[in-house]
């Protein structure tokens, strides 16, 4: 007997051009007291299908098809029908949490609301609720707890009470659209535990929605892989991730970076080093982000830099970069000290690509004037044809056709807005090309085909990098050595084999632990 | 397929957006061709007689017309003669020739004014005057305005510190009063006065926004690329976040053409707008109140129907071109 039944969904969207198909005739069932993953890449339906089963999608949306939960038929429900079982019978959780409670109420008054529509409590049986719950979801201090707003809570607090809130009111069906994205390796393995046990003390179903498929094992039953609207595996976990049938299951599969994949760290002999520093530190009023960070980076190496949110990776690249001031210490650069080189020889030797291509290209320039800007301000290629030409040719590098030239970014998909991001740092012909979080906005699948980009282009010009992520073994399968940040301090650095089997500081431990999968 | 083309496509689906832009360039054209003098040229000539009625209204007001005239006769001399009286005639007489004011036209197309000129001949004048004053006043304070907000909001620091004090200064003293203060320090009259006075006055508004417009720029991650890259301060602000808030002072700047001509009217109502030898809707209105007292509303319904279209139309476009440019981009 199924809790939910979904029969043949399509959702398209009208627009003024065209008509979107995100759901292409999907069914799939989901058991009692069970948990089905919904595993896609951005633009796969998967969110979709999830709203579209609590009527949550924009009047633009032509949802037809049958969900059936308990017998009822939701898409034909009424909106009140349909308001009555939000919360209630069905309730959802998002991925932001920050931006899904809402900042002008207490959490108290949040949670409170919920049993107050639902269950008509008040007054003190509804305070002693909300405690119940914040302590359920494992909240400490739940009496202080009561009367914070979200923004006094940290992101894994805030997720918690979103999560009770969501259990409020003991729903049959709980919906989890990437619960987990927006929290650090860490956060992301206790709620994933706290949702698991919840799941089965309180004998839930759960839809479970994410684009990484390492964190499928630890909380479902069953999957369903989505691409392009169209189901493309489904099945028990262990024989979908065991033997799988389909090609694009295999492809994600094998397409995701894996801990125990050996580092491609080469041998150490004479090295020249291209950049060290010394004590790098950087305050911002009294927060201290960078706490005298040292290091060597050599020729044709990569170094790792691996840290939480908040733990001043980012802050350190921008110094590296020059981008920000340093507030104290020194980088050397061939042995100079980086502030005594002049501006413009010193952005020709470090360049940077940043994490998000939706924002680091200027959206009114094309991607022809993205490559030839720089070709300007340093005097490369004589005339406006001689950069033109050149501009292809770096396109060509990064893979992608002259035609691109005279395209805007709007216009491009995030993997190939990379890719020009790239391009137009290669064009200086950096010694040192600073990865700032360079593929953690990008699909696994064209995550994959980016480090490759990056390892080939690394050969080739052989450049340094200084690889800064949050992902543990994308940066394993790329760099010969890895330091580890927290709170602004670098708290281990060792060779890249080295420290994923031996790591000597408790927080490296920590961190390697909670990678999922 | 750029931004702007894509801003383009979707104006040209606004069909309310099209007709107030057809208004706006049909009102741009009359101006242009009021200034190059194939229209309205011969406005200040005295071709009706004095308050002469809109043609369609026929005798009756004719008569009133007379009326009013009729009180201006000699008046009784109590058989005292007047020594210059010969004089006087022969002056009459000279100048009887001159202006030949027995070709006046006693009713003209919407009707003339105290000196009987024709008021649609006015307006059109009008509406080179207003929309001149209009669009270079918006152009100055969107200039000051871009100018003042890049430099505060890019640099921070005492930069920022500055043209807020500036700012606070400008918006701490009542709008009127600071247009009145100006005025009365330039202490001249005529077009260019009133665009510098509404100019110099009017950036605040838009120098506020693209503050901070360039305080949100600035620390984006496309403008730390165009520093990774080398490029200038002067290069990232105008080149890079420019073009990226360029909408804004575009919607602004329309914004505030429909707010200077309506300024204009005011000013020039209050005698502190353009001079004499000029016309606009502003002048025109000043002259209307002692004319509804004797009921010729021809002038006040000429002035307030050009002025009413061309403000509404505007707005109008501007709503849309705010519309079309709302950048959504992915």
């Amino acid at each position: 007997m199924s809790l939910l039944s979904v029969r043949n969904l399509r959702v398209d969207f009208e627009t003024r051009e065209e008509t979107v198909r995100a759901v292409r005739g999907i069914s799939f069932e989901i058991p009692e007291h069970s948990t089905l993953a919904l595993v896609g890449e951005s633009g796969s339906g998967k969110s979709v299908t999830a709203l579209s089963i609590l009527g949550l999608l924009p009047a633009t949306a032509d949802v037809r098809g049958e969900v059936f939960y308990e017998g009822r038929n939701l898409i034909k429900a009424t909106k009140g029908e349909l308001r009555a079982l939000r919360g209630a019978g069905i309730s959802m959780i998002f991925q932001e949490p920050m931006s899904s409670l809402n900042p002008v109420f207490s959490v108290g008054f949040q949670i409170g609301e919920v049993l107050r529509e639902h269950l008509g409590l008040s007054g003190k049986a509804s305070r002693q609720r909300v405690l119940e719950l914040l302590g359920e979801v494992g909240l400490s201090d739940p009496e202080g707890k009561l009367g914070r707003y979200p923004f006094q809570l940290s992101g894994g607090e805030q997720q918690r009470v979103m999560i009770a809130m969501a259990i409020a009111c003991e729903p049959k069906l709980l919906i989890a659209d990437e619960p987990t994205s927006a929290l650090d390796v860490t956060v992301q393995k206790q709620i994933l535990e706290l949702i698991a046990e919840l799941q089965r003390r309180r004998r839930m179903s759960m839809l479970f929605i994410t684009h990484d498929l390492s964190l499928v094992g630890a909380v479902a039953e069953q999957v369903v892989v989505m691409r392009e609207g169209e189901i493309r595996e489904q099945g028990s976990v262990a024989q979908v991730f065991g033997a799988p049938r389909d090609d694009y299951t295999r492809m994600l599969l094998a397409a995701r970076p894996r801990l125990d994949a050996p580092s491609p760290a080469r041998a150490g002999g004479k090295e020249t080093i291209v950049l060290e520093a010394r004590g790098l530190a950087k305050n911002f009023d009294k927060v201290k982000a960078v706490k005298g960070a040292s290091f060597k980076l050599a020729k044709g190496r990569t170094l790792g830099l691996v840290g939480e949110s908040g733990s001043g990776k980012t802050t350190l690249g921008l110094l590296v970069a020059r981008l920000h001031q340093a507030s104290g210490g020194s980088a050397l650069l061939h042995g100079q000290d980086t502030l005594s080189v002049p501006p413009k020889t010193f952005k020709r030797a470090v360049q940077i690509v940043f994490q998000n291509p939706y924002a680091s290209l200027n959206p009114r320039f094309s991607a022809g004037e993205i490559l030839m800007e720089p070709m300007r301000i340093h005097g490369i290629g004589a005339r406006e044809v001689e950069r033109r030409s050149l501009a292809a040719g770096y396109l060509a590098k990064v893979g992608l056709p002259a035609s691109a030239l005279f395209k805007y970014p709007h216009e491009f998909s995030g993997g190939q807005r990379q890719r020009i991001a790239i391009a137009r740092a290669l064009v200086l012909k950096p010694q040192l090309l600073i990865c700032d979080e360079a593929v953690s906005a990008l699909d696994v699948s064209i995550q994959a085909q980016l480090l490759n980009l990056l390892r080939d282009l690394q050969d080739e010009y052989a450049m340094s990098y200084l690889f800064i992520s949050h992902d543990l073994a994308v940066v394993k399968s790329m760099a010969d050595e890895v330091m580890v940040m927290k709170d602004g301090e670098i708290v281990e650095i060792a060779g890249a084999d080295e420290l994923y089997s031996d790591p000597k500081h408790p927080y490296t431990r920590t961190l390697l632990a909670s990678v999922p999968g | 397929m750029s931004l702007w083309l894509l801003a383009w496509r979707r104006f040209l689906r606004d069909r309310l957006g099209l007709v107030s832009l057809v208004i706006v360039i049909i009102y741009v054209a009359l101006a242009c061709a009021s200034a190059a003098g194939w229209v309205a040229r011969d406005w200040a000539d005295e071709v009706g007689v004095s308050y002469a009625p809109p043609r369609f209204l026929g005798s009756q007001v004719e008569e009133a017309a007379a009326h009013g005239a009729a009180t201006v006769r000699p008046q009784e001399t109590h058989g005292i003669a007047d020594p210059l009286a010969e004089e006087l005639a022969e002056i009459q007489a000279s100048l009887a020739g001159a202006t030949g004011t027995e070709s006046r036209a006693t009713t003209l197309a919407f009707g003339g004014d105290k000196w009987g000129r024709d008021v649609v001949k006015k307006a059109i004048k009008g509406t080179e005057t207003s929309l001149v004053v209009g669009l270079a006043a918006a152009a100055l304070a969107a200039f000051l305005g871009t100018l003042f907000g890049a430099v505060a909001g890019y640099y921070g620091g005492w930069r920022d510190d500055f043209f807020n004090w500036l700012y606070s200064v400008f918006t701490s003293i009542p709008y009127l009063l600071l247009v009145l203060a100006v005025a009365a320090v330039l202490n001249q009259k005529g077009i260019v006065t009133v665009i510098l006075i509404l100019g110099l006055t009017g950036w605040t508004g838009i120098f506020r926004l693209i503050r901070a417009e360039y305080l949100k720029h600035r620390v984006r991650e496309y403008v730390l690329a165009a520093d990774a890259i080398g490029a200038s301060d002067a290069r990232r602000m105008f080149a890079h976040i420019l073009p990226n808030v360029s909408h804004i002072v575009l919607v602004q700047l329309s914004l505030h053409v429909v707010l200077f001509i309506k300024s204009e009217v005011i000013l020039s109502f209050l005698g502190f707008g353009v001079g004499v030898d000029t016309v606009s809707w502003g002048s025109m209105l000043a002259e209307a109140p002692s004319e509804l007292i004797l009921g010729m509303w021809w002038q006040i319904a000429a002035a307030t129907l050009a002025m009413a279209l061309a403000v509404t139309a505007f707005s109008l476009f501007t709503d849309s071109v705010r519309d079309a440019l709302d950048p959504r981009l992915q």
